[in-house]
């Protein structure tokens, strides 16, 4: 049989060495790519992307890749967002100036307005409470498990959607679900053990196996 | 609830980790990667790793050691030495790092943090500073000129904040190895200068330093070096103690200690004999990811 394939769409932003390590570690064929071939051939995907959305959104255009991404989307082959790359599925973003996101899952990235005492950006480890009891992503976590968080703007999408929340002094969506197309605000690959359980959870979804000898 | 942090500084000096005496003298502590690899599995919330030498000898640290590290760990890494230049802290956050330190060149050519926070996020530029005590009074600190800066210390934070630096990372030069606590003046000076969390290195000597800082201080996060190393969870240690204190950190490591005694020194005391003999028979089945 041959590995579980994942590809890291490779758009020219991010840390994409440490979701590669992460995944690599659970024991998957993982692959950063920005070809439309290893697109296409993957059992999984995985958007990551730090910094801006503008950019962001400019290169993945620019990558000629969201048409074959849309075309594995279309097939049932499931997509985790992290970070920026979890905002980019929304319908837009003001951050900069309003800018146009892939629109897959409805809402809008905003600026993360807490009360005075706490700045942003909202850095640091915070605890989630998760919305949606079904969803892979916690079934190997749970609620009140800690993820490490760094971002500034975060999605703003409707409760159909949002998978899971945490407290910032306002409730700030740390993920989000629309069937097989999921979302993290964290950074999984950054969050210890309970960032593999998650990973794990979401690969085992998608029909990876799971722990243990292969 | 966001959380306090504590985080370890793996201070690299010739490729490898040490502990720093009096900001010169070294002794050295090992492999980073292996520091790395014991820290994170400790559960510590994040890794600084910052090369002593490369300001001085005008170089940058190492992307092949920072991929080093970035692979033995799972935990946020900032990563500082000798950074003039975005190319630098691209191949960095390439190789693994989430955050670059930026210290000299932060004075020499301030835009360099601005220009940093627009390409990768302002979450992504850690501004350290330097401070040492003239007379009493708290001053930056330039540790190549061995002087103290012109300007005021909360003006020096406030302006590097204002130039998009998404956290400050303040050192109190003068306590550096001296294990008798933080200089808390400083922390809160920083703290109560600007809205970007503050994270403290210098002095911490004993597991209560790092709560009595998160506690007397706006901190967000307390780092501590030389006394991370050599002592066995030394880092799940002092988030027990933190924990017990009422300090709000995480701890999620399979080990807690949070039913166990400290002696004087906040080191582990041993467990009485009756419970030591039934924990033989209790059979703890290695979590497989």
């Amino acid at each position: 049989m041959s590995r579980f394939r994942v590809c890291i769409v490779d758009y020219e932003v991010g840390n994409l060495r440490s979701v590669h390590n992460a995944i690599s570690r659970l024991g998957y064929d993982a692959r950063v790519s920005d070809s439309a071939d290893e697109v296409r051939r993957a059992d999984a995907l995985v958007l990551p992307g730090v910094g801006a959305f503008e950019p962001a959104m400019r290169q993945l255009s620019a990558s000629g890749l969201i048409g074959p991404i849309e075309a594995r989307l279309s097939r049932g082959t499931p997509l985790l967002g992290i970070c920026v790359g979890m905002q980019l599925l929304a319908t837009d973003s003001e951050e900069n100036g309003l800018h146009r996101g892939l629109g897959w899952i409805p809402g809008h990235v905003r600026r993360l307005r807490p009360p005075s005492g706490l700045g942003v950006p909202h850095v640091g480890w915070n605890d989630v409470r998760v919305l949606l009891p079904g969803s892979p992503l916690f079934a190997r976590t749970g609620d009140g498990t800690h993820f490490y968080f760094d971002h500034t703007y975060h999605f703003e999408c409707g409760v159909e959607h949002a998978a899971a929340t945490c407290d910032y002094g306002v409730t700030v969506t740390a993920a989000v679900q629309r069937e097989r197309l999921m979302g993290v605000q964290f950074h999984p690959e950054k969050s210890q053990a309970a960032g593999l359980r998650l990973l794990r959870g979401f690969f085992v979804a998608a029909g990876a196996p799971g722990p243990g000898p292969c | 609830m966001l959380k306090r942090r504590i985080a370890a500084a793996l201070l690299v000096s010739r490729g490898l980790v040490v502990q720093s005496l009096g900001f010169g003298r070294r002794l050295p502590v090992g492999r980073p990667e292996i520091a790395a690899e014991f820290l994170d599995r400790w559960g510590v919330d994040e890794l600084v790793l910052l090369d002593l030498d490369a300001s001085r000898e005008g170089r940058q640290v190492s992307v092949e050691l920072v991929a080093r590290v970035a692979a033995a760990s799972n935990v946020p890494l900032a990563v500082g030495g000798g950074l003039d230049s975005l190319s630098q802290v691209d191949a960095l956050l390439r190789a693994g790092a989430d955050k670059v330190c930026v210290n000299r060149a932060a004075r020499a050519r301030p835009a360099l943090v601005t220009e940093i926070a627009r390409r990768f996020g302002d979450q992504c530029v850690v501004a350290a500073v330097d401070v040492t005590r003239v007379d009493g009074v708290l001053r930056p600190w330039c540790h190549l000129e061995r002087a103290p800066l012109e300007v005021a210390l909360d003006v020096h934070l406030r302006d590097l904040a204002a130039l998009g630096a998404g956290e400050l990372l303040v050192q109190a030069t003068h306590l550096d190895g001296a294990g008798t606590g933080y200089d808390l003046e400083l922390a809160r000076v920083a703290a109560s200068a600007v809205d970007v969390p503050v994270l403290v290195l210098g002095g911490a000597g004993h597991p209560s330093h790092l709560p009595e800082l998160l506690e007397q201080s706006g901190a967000a996060c307390a780092v501590a070096g030389n006394f991370f190393h050599f002592a066995e969870h030394s880092v799940t240690v002092t988030k027990a103690q933190a924990a017990r204190r009422g300090v709000a950190v995480r701890v999620d490591t399979a080990a807690r200690y949070d039913d166990a005694r400290f002696d004087d020194d906040g080191r582990l005391l041993k467990r009485d004999d009756d419970v030591l003999d039934a924990m033989l028979h209790t059979r703890i089945p290695r979590e497989v990811i």
